[in-house]
């Protein structure tokens, strides 16, 4: 309120330990440095109360003795606008920008940033490194799609197993946990590296990362439903997944883990939803295939994008494969008891003319996968040529 | 002494390292010499700048006392050449519970007054003069309960009035002594629960602390000191958390008239004079 070219707060029985100061900082909010803003109140600790206020402000204060008069005259001190001067923009709330200041912390998009503020340590911190158009798409339906696993797997409906086709289930569940917990720690990592500017792809990370921890959960859950411990892990296995893990850099990462691994995994995930011996284990591959299907598709979509912008990636990305595949090769790839497991699982029993029926669904699996594989890495911007000699590099363990 | 202007501070709290090891850099990226040495109590600091360890103290206001009479009877100078805009016009305040029957400082007869540290100006000694100016004599007419915490620095720990504010709403004790700003915040923080209380009394003001020199400290950098902290602004990002920490908006040119309060204090309950005649008698 202004009267007679004063602006006055009416506080009543407000006391500034009650929120009054808001009333106060909006009024001096409307005044220049210097002017001043009558305080009248009856709060009995207003007048002492003011002057500390105003101290730690940086407002002078006169206390007035009139009575009828205002408690005090503020003088609106200079701080507040020097706290701000010099303070930029996060960028814009809608759309990235191409390079996202270290000083813009963890503010979000389109935030004033106080000048001053430390500099944060984010790696990946450029749009061409981290962004996919589908992000915030792929994000809201990850959200949208999170099932609970204690409720959407029919984990109390009745079957009957052979003992071994059990062992045959446990062992591939015992494989896919440790495929599953490489595809939790890589996403996570990467989700703290990348500089919360892009948000979107952040999120979709961090979802990733829960995703497979239900993913761990619900293996985990199915292998030790009959059977007390888990089954066999081997040396070969483990190295293939480490080679994912050591992988520093982000893009090449998304390549051997998303397309390549994830990528091959849709063809064993429906692989186990056709021929799942139980109900369990085959709800549980169709709910874990559509979560990878979003991660295989970001990881497409960031590629295609990123090789855009910068066409040397894609000879990086070769590399990558090749690298891997020498590192690989002193090594067995997928175990052989996994292996076996696949051909008794799609077999259903151990009559010889099952198990060559099983026998020829798991060599089907391979070129599906193969052919998967091809298929996304043209998407990326191979020739076939390429894309076929590059598939065939890949891991033989699969992920 | 070398070239490098050298400060004396008390470290009451590990931000003392942080704020000036802060204000050294930005003293140095104007090409000024300068460095600090940490002190765990004030009365070591005075005797340390009388004895010739470094220029610049920043004082507490009764370690610019001490300073003051040391050097009046050394027959040496002391001035006070700048100090925080938020060291101007303090006052304390004499609070009680709002359901007590005490409303007068007359009715405090009889009963016990949380103060801070045995050596705090604000919390403590100014509250106290206030009490016997007023006709109370402290541990006569009235008991006092001491929150004695961090003494030697002078109450710029703020953890003293703290327990002293919390024994009040405990009603261990029925009035509490506590700096007018530090009634707020302890309100605002709950500590003081909203309404639980009532200011019985409000002292005179006085000013806080202030950069102390002693005659003989090199004027020139003394001079470009004072100068480099009045252009220090709120403005500047590299110095403004500096300037938070450090609890003020802008430095002000020292002034000395706002210590008769706590000088009066002092006079009337003798708590330097024994410390004042001992560093003295070291400077005959």
């Amino acid at each position: 309120m202004i009267e007679r070219g004063i602006c006055i707060v009416e506080l009543g029985g407000l006391g500034l330990d009650q929120g009054g100061h808001l009333l106060i900082k909006r009024a001096l909010r409307t005044v220049p440095v210097h002017a001043p803003v009558a305080v009248y109140g009856i709060a009995p600790e207003l007048a002492i109360h003011l002057r500390g206020w105003c101290r730690a402000q940086g407002h002078d204060i006169e206390v007035s003795q009139i009575t009828g008069g205002p408690v005090a005259v503020l003088y609106r001190g200079g701080a507040e606008d020097g706290r701000w001067r010099g303070a930029e923009s996060a960028g814009d709330a809608a759309t990235p920008q191409a390079h996202a200041h270290a000083s813009w912390g963890l503010a979000g998009r389109s935030a004033t940033v106080e000048a001053g503020a430390p500099a944060f340590d984010f790696p990946l911190d450029t749009r061409t490194e981290v962004w996919a158009q589908e992000a915030a798409r792929l994000y809201a339906q990850a959200a949208a799609a999170q099932w609970n696993p204690a409720t959407a797997i029919p984990w109390d409906e009745p079957f009957v197993l052979h003992d071994e086709i059990e062992d045959a289930v446990v062992q591939v569940m015992t494989y896919l946990i440790e495929n599953e917990t490489a595809a939790l720690v890589i996403p996570a990592r990467f989700a703290a590296q990348i500089h919360p500017h892009f948000r979107e792809v952040m999120q979709l990370l961090a979802i990733q990362a829960a995703d497979e921890a239900r993913h761990i959960e619900v293996f985990t859950r199915r292998a030790l439903l009959r059977r007390p411990k888990l089954g066999l892990s081997t040396a070969g296995g483990q190295a293939s997944l480490k080679t994912l893990i050591d992988e520093a850099d982000f893009a090449l990462s998304v390549m051997l883990l998303s397309v390549l691994g994830e990528g091959s995994f849709l063809s064993l995930l429906w692989f186990l939803h056709q021929h799942a011996p139980d109900p369990v284990t085959c709800e549980i591959a169709r709910l874990v295939g559509q979560d990878e299907a979003r991660h295989v598709a970001f990881g497409i979509a960031h590629l295609t994008r990123h090789v855009r912008e910068d066409p040397a990636l894609l000879e990086r990305l070769a590399a990558a494969i090749e690298r891997r595949h020498d590192a690989l090769a002193h090594t067995a790839g997928l175990n052989e008891e996994v292996f076996d497991s696949l051909i008794l699982l799609a077999a259903g029993s151990w009559q010889p003319e099952a198990l060559r029926a099983g026998w020829g669904r798991v060599q089907t699996l391979i070129a599906d996968m193969d052919q998967g594989r091809v298929r996304r890495l043209r998407k990326i911007g191979f020739d076939e040529q390429r894309a076929q000699s590059l598939s065939a590099l890949h891991t033989r363990n699969f992920m | 002494m070398s070239a490098t202007l050298l400060l004396g501070a008390v470290a009451y709290d590990p931000k003392v390292v942080t704020i000036w090891d802060g204000f050294q850099k930005w003293l140095a990226q104007h090409d000024f010499d300068f460095d600090y040495i940490l002190y765990s109590n004030y009365e070591r600091q005075v005797e340390g700048h009388f004895a010739g360890h470094f220029h610049v103290a920043w004082n507490s206001p009764l370690a610019w006392l001490q300073a003051e009479r040391i050097a009046a009877q050394t027959g040496r100078t002391v001035k006070a050449i700048a100090m925080r805009d938020t060291d101007c016009d303090l006052t304390s305040v004499i609070v009680v519970r709002n359901d007590s029957a005490i409303r007068s400082i007359e009715d405090l007869c009889g009963k016990t007054v949380a103060v801070g540290a045995s050596d705090s100006p604000q919390a403590t000694l100014i509250p106290l003069l206030h009490l016997a100016e007023a006709g109370l004599e402290p541990e006569k007419d009235f008991a006092v309960r001491v929150f004695d915490v961090l003494a030697g620095k002078h109450g710029d720990h703020i953890g003293g009035e703290r327990h002293a504010a919390k024994a009040l709403i405990e009603r261990t004790v029925d009035a509490a002594c506590m700096i007018d700003g530090n009634h707020l915040l302890f309100s605002r923080e709950g500590t003081l629960p909203s309404n639980s209380t009532r200011i019985l009394a409000q002292t005179d003001e006085y000013d806080h602390c202030n950069f102390t020199v002693l005659n003989g400290a090199p004027e020139k950098a003394v001079t470009r000191f004072c100068d480099l902290l009045m252009s220090m602004s709120y403005d500047d990002p590299q110095v403004r958390p500096l300037l938070d920490l450090e609890g003020l908006k802008q430095w002000k040119p020292g002034r000395t008239e706002k210590y008769a309060l706590l000088s009066r204090a002092v006079n009337r309950f003798k708590t330097i004079d024994a410390f004042v005649a001992e560093v003295s008698k070291s400077y005959p």
